[in-house]
C-alpha cells in the first residue's frame, strides 16, 4: 500500500475529531504521528472491510448465553471512607468537579 | 557470568510446594522466605513487580503455619506463593495497570480469583508489571519501567503479562495470574519459558479484572508446569454471580487428564499460524509434532483461511471496547487528576497525562471504529469476521481433538526492537483467533530458538475444551524433556 | 401565551417519559434504590464504575419492565443491551447502559380519557445517572463555581417509554402523562412521584400549517418536572416555533432546556459531536430471551388497569349524573391507587361522595400513609361524616389524624413503606373523642348564633338586607365559638331559616 492510500483512510481532521471525542488533549507532534499509524493500521483493518459478510452474522459474544438475572436483594455499600481516600477532590459528602458548561 | 545471562531459575511448582508445607516438611513462611530473598537479589535486574507484599505476605505465610499446626487443612494452595498481574483488584492494595492514571488507586474490593487463591490458602507475593492497561506484547508500555526476560536481560519477557511470566520463570513465585485479551498470556509463557493458560471464556470470573475488551478478555495462570496450571486453574474457576458471561459448568478433573496420554487423539497444525513463523521456531515446533506423531498422536496439517482475517479483526473490536472501557477514567471519582478550567478540559488534561502513548492509540483507534458513519464498516464488519472465524474453527474441531500452532512467531526480542505498531501487534498473529472465538489455549515450552531463547508450542481446544488441552500440553512438557 | 395565537397551526407532540422502577436495589447491583438518603452512601464497586466491576441484571426491573409493557399493549420480545458512551461527571463509567436496538417492549398504545389512542413505540431498560448540584449564588449550571456529584441515583432502573408523534395539544400531552403515570403505578412498576423525580418527561415538539401532512423540524425539551411544567413548556415552545416560521426563519433541531421560574424555552449550549454516543452491544451483558411461559406470566398477572378501574369506581358512586362526584375525583382517586379504599367504604354502605371527597382531596395528599389504611377505618370514618356525629372540617383533621398513626406504624416497621403490603385498622371515633369532637344539638347551636349575632349587628343588618358574603363571616365566628364543631352547612340553613321568619 502506498503511503497516500494509507493517508486516506483518516484525515488530520478527523484525527482531532475522534481525540476530542474520546477527550484527549494532543499536541501537534502526536496528532502527526497518530493519524500516520491510524492510518496504516485501518489500511491494515480494510482487509477486513472489504469482505463480502451480508450473509454471516455479527458476534459481540464468544459464548451465547440468555437471561442471566440477580434476586432484587440488598447486598453491602462501599464506605465513604473508601470513596474519600480515593476522590481527588471529596467535598461533603460528594464528588466536586471543576464548573460543568454543558449540559449532556 | 555476564549480567545478561540467566541469574535465577524457576522454583518448584505449586503442588509439591503444597505438600511440602502441609506435611511440614516446609513451613508456609520459610517458603515465603525463599522467594522474597530471590526478588531482593533479583528484582532489581529483572523488575518483574510494581509491588511486593512483604509485611502481609508474611503475616499471611504465618497465618497459614497456625492453621496448618491446629490441625486444618488450608486448601490445595497451601502456603503457595503467587503473583497477580497489577490488573487484577485486590482490597486495600494498589492496583495501577501500569499506568500512572491508577497509580495511587487502592480498590475496595477483592477479585473474585483473588478471593478463591486466598480461599485456598495461597500466599500473594506481589503484583506484576505489565504493559498498561494490558496493551501491549513486551511489557515495554508500562509507565513504570520494562521488564527483562530472566532468561536473557537484554530481551522482553513479551505481554502483556510480562510481569508474570517473568516472577515465575525467575523463581520469584510459583505461580501468577495474568489476564489474555489477544495472547497476553500465552506469549510471554512462551517467551519466558513457562506454562501459560488462557481458559475458555467465561470459566473465569473477571469480575475484579479491569477491562480492556470486555469480550476477549480472561484470566489464566502462568506456572512452571502444565499439571500446576491445571491445579490453578480448577482453583480460581467455576461459576460467579458476580460476572454475567460466567459459564455455569464445572471445572474439574483437568488434572486427571493430564495422565492420560495422546494416542490416538487428533492433532492439527494450522498451516496459517505456522507459516508467519520464524525458521528457528518453526524447527523447534516440527520436532515437537514429529515427537507426538511418534508416540502416537495422529498429527496432520490443517487449512484455516479465514484466520488470517483474524489480526484485522481483533485490531478493531479490542481497541473499540477498550475505548469505551477506558472512558471512566475521568479525574471525577478516583485516579489521576490533572487540573483544568472546567470540567471537560479537567477530563481531557488528566486523560492526556494519564495515559501512555500505546493506550492513547488503541482509544483513538476504537473510538474511530465507533463513530457514526464507520460502525458497519469496521467494529459490525470485525464482528461478522468473529462469527466467520468462530465457525471456521467449529469445522476444523470435526476433524481434530485440538489444533497446534506456535504461541509466538518469534523467540524474545529486543528492547525497542519493534517501534511501528503493526510490527508489535504481530506478534499475536497465532494466539487471537481463540480469543475472537472464546476457545481455551495454552502455551507449552518447548526447546530452544534463536540466542538460545525459549519457544512455546500453543495447544488449542474448543469451548469448554481444557481437558483435552491439558491432556496433550501435558504430552507436550513431557516430551521436551 | 394565549391558545389563538395558534391559530392555523397544529401542533405534533411525541413525549419520552422516563420512569425509575419501584425495586429493593439498583439495576445493575445491589444497592438500595431509594430516594432521598446521605449522598453517595448506597454506592458500590459496580454502580460507582469502579475498574473491574461488572453488572448483573435485576430480575424484578425486567418483570416490572415487562408489565409496563404488557400494559401499553406491546410486543414484549427478546432484547439487549447497549452502552451509550458520552463525558459527563454524573455518569459513572462515561457510558450508560440502554436498551437500543432491541428494546424489550415495542409498538403498544395508550387510550386517553377521551377515547384517543396514542401510539407507543417502545419501553425500554436503562440505568439512571448521578446528581449534580451546583456551587455557587445561583445554584445553577450558569455561573457555578464548581459542582458536586453523588452517585446515590446512578444505576437505579428506568424504563424509558417513547410515544409515537400523536399528541396535538398541551393538554393532551398532560393527559398522557396522567394516564401513563396511573398506568405506571397500577403497575406495581412505580411509586409516580414526579416532585421527587420518580418520573421525568420530555417532550419533543413540532409545529406545522394545518391541513399540513408534512411533519416539521423538532425540538426536544427537556426538564420538565410537573404537568403544569409540561403544558407551559410545551405552549411556549409551539408559540416561538410559530413566530419564527411566520417571520421567514427556520427551525433548528436542538435541545432546549425548560425554565420553571420564567416558564420559557431556552436552547442548550451542545457541542458538535454530543450525539455520536458510539452504540454497540454490552459485551458484559447477555441477551434478554423471555419464553412464552414468562411473558404469559407476566400478562395473565397484571393487575387491572386504570381505566377499567376508573369505570368500575364511577358506576359505584353514580360519577357524572348531575349532584354526584365528580369523574376528576374518580380518576385522581384512581391514579393514585385509593380505589381500594373508597371502594371498601363504599361496600359496608358509606356515602359515596363523601368517601370519594375523602380520597381525592385528603388522603391523595399522603397516599404513601392511605395506601396502607383499613378500608374498614376509613369507611367507619365517612359514615361518622355522614351520620352528622363530626363536621366536614372534623372528619379532614380526624383522618389526618388517622394517617399520622399509620405512618408512625409504618416508622415502627422499619421505616420504607415499599415492602409492606398490609393495612393498618385506625380507631376514627376514638380521635373524635379525643378531640372533643361531639356533634352540637340544634339548641345549642342556635344559642350560640343568638350570641354571634347581638355582637355584631351590622353584619346581621348586611345578611339580611341580601349580603351573601357576610354570611361567610358568620359561619367563621360560629367555628371560632364552637372550635370547629359548628358544621358549615347547618350554620347557613339555620341562618337563612331566621331571615326567612323575619320575611
Ligand atoms: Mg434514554
Ligand atoms: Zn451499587
Amino acid at each position: 500500500m502506498t503511503d497516500q492510500a494509507s493517508r486516506g483512510k483518516i484525515s488530520r481532521e478527523e484525527v482531532v475529531h475522534i481525540a476530542s471525542l474520546a477527550r484527549l488533549g494532543l499536541d501537534d507532534g502526536e496528532l502527526d504521528a497518530f493519524t500516520r499509524e491510524l492510518g496504516a493500521i485501518l489500511d491494515h483493518a480494510s482487509t477486513v472491510a472489504e469482505i463480502d459478510l451480508r450473509d454471516v452474522s455479527p458476534m459481540s459474544h464468544p459464548i451465547a448465553l440468555s437471561n442471566v438475572l440477580r434476586d432484587d436483594v440488598l447486598d453491602e455499600c462501599l464506605e465513604l471512607e473508601d470513596l474519600q481516600s480515593n476522590a481527588p477532590d471529596f467535598f461533603e459528602g460528594k464528588f466536586r468537579v471543576p464548573k460543568i458548561l454543558d449540559e449532556p | 557470568m555476564t549480567s545478561t545471562q540467566r541469574t535465577s531459575f524457576p522454583r518448584q511448582g505449586v503442588r509439591e510446594t503444597a505438600i511440602a508445607v502441609k506435611t511440614r516438611f516446609q513451613s508456609a513462611s520459610d517458603v515465603l522466605s525463599d522467594c522474597l530473598e530471590e526478588i531482593a537479589r533479583c528484582e532489581d535486574k529483572i523488575h518483574a513487580f510494581n509491588l511486593v507484599l512483604d509485611n502481609q505476605a508474611r503475616q499471611r505465610a504465618s497465618e497459614i503455619d497456625d492453621l496448618i499446626a491446629r490441625g486444618i487443612d488450608p486448601g490445595p494452595l497451601a502456603g503457595v506463593p503467587v503473583a497477580l498481574k497489577d490488573n487484577i483488584c485486590t482490597r486495600e492494595i494498589a492496583t495501577t495497570c501500569s499506568s500512572k492514571m491508577l497509580e495511587r488507586w487502592i480498590p475496595p474490593y477483592n477479585a473474585t480469583v483473588v478471593a478463591k487463591l486466598q480461599d485456598a490458602g495461597a500466599v500473594i507475593v506481589g503484583k506484576t508489571n505489565m504493559d498498561e492497561f494490558a496493551m501491549g506484547s513486551s511489557t515495554e508500555n508500562s509507565a513504570f519501567g520494562p521488564t527483562r526476560n530472566p532468561c536473557n536481560l537484554d530481551y522482553v519477557p513479551g505481554g502483556s503479562s510480562g510481569g508474570s511470566a517473568a516472577s515465575v520463570a525467575a523463581g520469584f513465585v510459583c505461580c501468577a495470574l495474568g489476564s489474555d485479551t489477544g495472547g497476553s498470556i500465552r506469549q510471554p509463557a512462551s517467551l519466558c519459558g513457562v506454562v501459560g493458560v488462557k481458559p475458555t471464556y467465561g470459566r473465569v470470573s473477571r469480575y475484579g479484572l479491569i477491562a480492556f475488551a470486555s469480550s476477549l478478555d480472561q484470566i489464566g495462570p502462568l506456572c512452571v508446569n502444565v499439571g500446576d496450571a491445571a491445579l490453578i486453574c480448577e482453583v480460581i474457576g467455576g461459576y460467579d454471580p458476580r460476572d454475567s458471561t460466567s459459564i455455569d459448568e464445572p471445572f474439574s478433573g483437568l488434572l486427571d487428564s493430564c495422565d492420560k496420554g495422546v494416542d490416538g487423539i487428533r492433532v492439527g497444525v494450522v498451516t496459517e499460524l505456522l507459516a508467519p513463523a520464524s525458521p528457528d521456531v518453526q524447527a523447534a515446533f516440527t520436532k515437537c509434532t514429529d515427537k507426538l506423531a511418534a508416540i502416537g498422536a495422529k498429527v496432520d496439517e490443517i487449512s484455516i483461511p479465514e484466520l488470517s482475517y483474524g489480526l484485522a479483526a481483533y485490531y478493531l473490536i479490542a481497541p473499540a471496547e477498550a475505548s469505551s472501557n477506558l472512558a471512566r477514567y475521568d479525574g471525577v471519582r478516583y485516579g489521576l487528576r490533572v487540573a483544568g478550567q472546567d470540567v471537560e478540559s479537567m477530563m481531557r488534561a488528566t486523560r492526556s497525562a494519564g495515559f501512555g502513548p500505546e493506550v492513547k492509540r488503541r482509544i483513538m483507534l476504537g473510538t474511530y471504529a465507533l463513530s457514526s458513519g464507520y460502525y458497519d464498516a469496521y467494529y459490525g464488519q470485525a464482528q461478522r469476521v468473529r462469527t466467520l472465524i468462530t465457525k471456521a474453527f467449529g469445522r476444523a474441531y470435526e476433524s481434530f481433538d485440538v489444533l497446534l500452532s506456535p504461541t509466538s512467531p518469534t523467540v524474545a526480542f529486543g528492547f525497542g526492537a519493534k517501534q511501528d505498531p503493526l510490527d508489535m501487534y504481530n506478534s499475536d498473529i497465532a494466539t487471537i483467533a481463540s480469543n475472537l472465538a472464546g476457545h481455551p489455549a495454552m502455551s507449552v515450552p518447548f526447546g530452544l530458538g534463536a540466542n538460545n531463547l525459549p519457544v512455546g508450542v500453543q495447544v488449542m481446544a474448543p469451548t469448554l475444551g481444557e481437558a483435552v488441552m491439558f491432556q496433550v500440553g501435558a504430552q507436550i512438557e513431557g516430551l521436551a524433556q | 401565551m394565549s391558545s389563538d395565537s395558534l391559530e392555523g397551526w397544529d401542533l405534533v407532540i411525541g413525549l419520552e417519559v422516563h420512569c425509575e422502577l419501584d425495586t429493593n436495589t439498583k439495576l445493575f447491583c445491589g444497592c438500595p434504590n431509594s430516594f432521598g438518603d446521605s449522598p453517595n452512601t448506597n454506592v458500590c464497586p459496580v454502580c460507582l464504575g469502579l475498574p473491574g466491576s461488572l453488572p448483573v441484571l435485576n430480575s424484578r426491573a425486567v418483570d416490572l419492565a415487562m408489565r409496563i409493557g404488557a400494559a401499553l399493549h406491546c410486543d414484549i420480545r427478546p432484547s439487549r443491551f447497549h452502552r451509550k458512551n458520552y463525558f459527563y461527571p454524573d455518569m459513572p463509567k462515561a457510558f450508560q447502559i440502554s436498551q437500543y436496538d432491541a428494546p424489550i417492549n415495542c409498538d403498544g398504545w395508550l387510550e386517553l380519557t377521551t377515547g384517543k389512542r396514542v401510539g407507543i413505540e417502545r419501553a425500554h431498560i436503562e440505568e439512571d445517572t448521578g446528581k449534580t448540584t451546583h456551587l455557587g449564588e445561583s445554584g445553577r449550571i450558569q455561573g457555578a463555581s464548581s459542582s458536586l456529584v453523588d452517585y446515590n441515583r446512578a444505576g437505579v432502573p428506568l424504563v424509558e417509554t417513547v410515544s409515537a408523534p400523536d399528541m396535538n395539544s398541551a393538554q393532551e400531552a398532560k393527559d398522557y402523562v396522567s394516564e401513563l403515570r396511573a398506568i405506571l403505578v397500577a403497575c406495581g412498576a412505580s411509586d409516580g412521584k414526579m416532585e421527587e423525580g420518580s418520573l421525568r418527561v420530555d417532550a419533543n415538539v413540532s409545529v406545522r400549517r394545518s391541513g399540513s401532512k408534512e411533519l416539521g423540524t423538532r425540538c426536544e425539551i427537556k426538564n420538565v418536572n410537573s404537568l403544569k411544567s409540561l403544558g407551559k413548556a410545551i405552549e411556549f415552545e409551539a408559540a416561538r416555533q410559530i413566530a419564527v416560521l411566520q417571520q421567514g426563519g427556520t427551525i433548528r433541531q436542538e435541545t432546549r432546556h425548560f425554565n420553571e421560574d420564567t416558564g420559557e424555552t431556552s436552547s442548550m449550549r451542545s457541542k458538535e459531536d454530543s450525539h455520536d454516543y458510539r452504540y454497540f452491544p454490552e459485551p458484559d451483558l447477555v441477551v434478554i430471551s423471555p419464553d412464552e411461559a414468562w411473558i404469559g406470566g407476566i400478562r395473565s398477572g397484571l393487575p387491572p388497569m386504570p381505566a377499567e378501574r376508573r369505570a368500575l369506581l364511577g358506576s359505584k358512586c353514580g360519577a357524572g349524573s348531575p349532584g354526584t362526584p365528580s369523574s376528576n375525583q374518580v380518576s385522581t382517586v384512581v391514579a393514585h391507587g385509593l380505589d381500594a379504599l373508597v371502594l371498601g367504604a363504599l361496600d359496608d354502605g358509606a356515602d359515596p361522595r363523601i368517601a370519594l371527597s375523602r380520597c381525592a382531596n385528603e388522603a391523595v395528599a399522603r397516599v404513601d400513609a392511605a395506601l396502607h389504611l383499613a378500608p374498614t377505618s376509613f369507611s367507619r370514618l365517612v359514615t361518622m361524616e355522614s351520620v352528622g356525629d363530626i363536621t366536614a372540617t372534623q372528619s379532614k383533621l380526624v383522618l389526618g389524624e388517622m394517617l399520622d398513626e399509620v405512618d408512625q406504624k409504618l416508622e415502627e416497621l422499619g421505616g420504607s413503606t415499599g415492602g409492606f403490603g398490609g393495612y393498618f385498622e385506625v380507631d376514627p371515633e376514638a380521635i373524635a373523642n379525643s378531640k372533643g369532637f361531639e356533634k352540637l344539638d340544634n339548641t345549642t347551636l342556635a344559642r350560640t348564633l343568638d350570641d354571634i349575632v347581638e355582637s355584631n349587628p351590622g353584619e346581621w343588618e348586611r345578611f339580611l338586607a341580601g349580603d351573601e358574603k357576610v354570611a361567610q363571616f358568620f359561619v367563621g365566628q360560629m367555628m371560632k365559638s364552637t372550635r370547629g364543631q359548628a358544621d358549615g352547612k347547618a350554620v347557613i340553613s339555620l341562618m337563612n331559616a331566621r331571615r326567612d321568619k323575619k320575611g
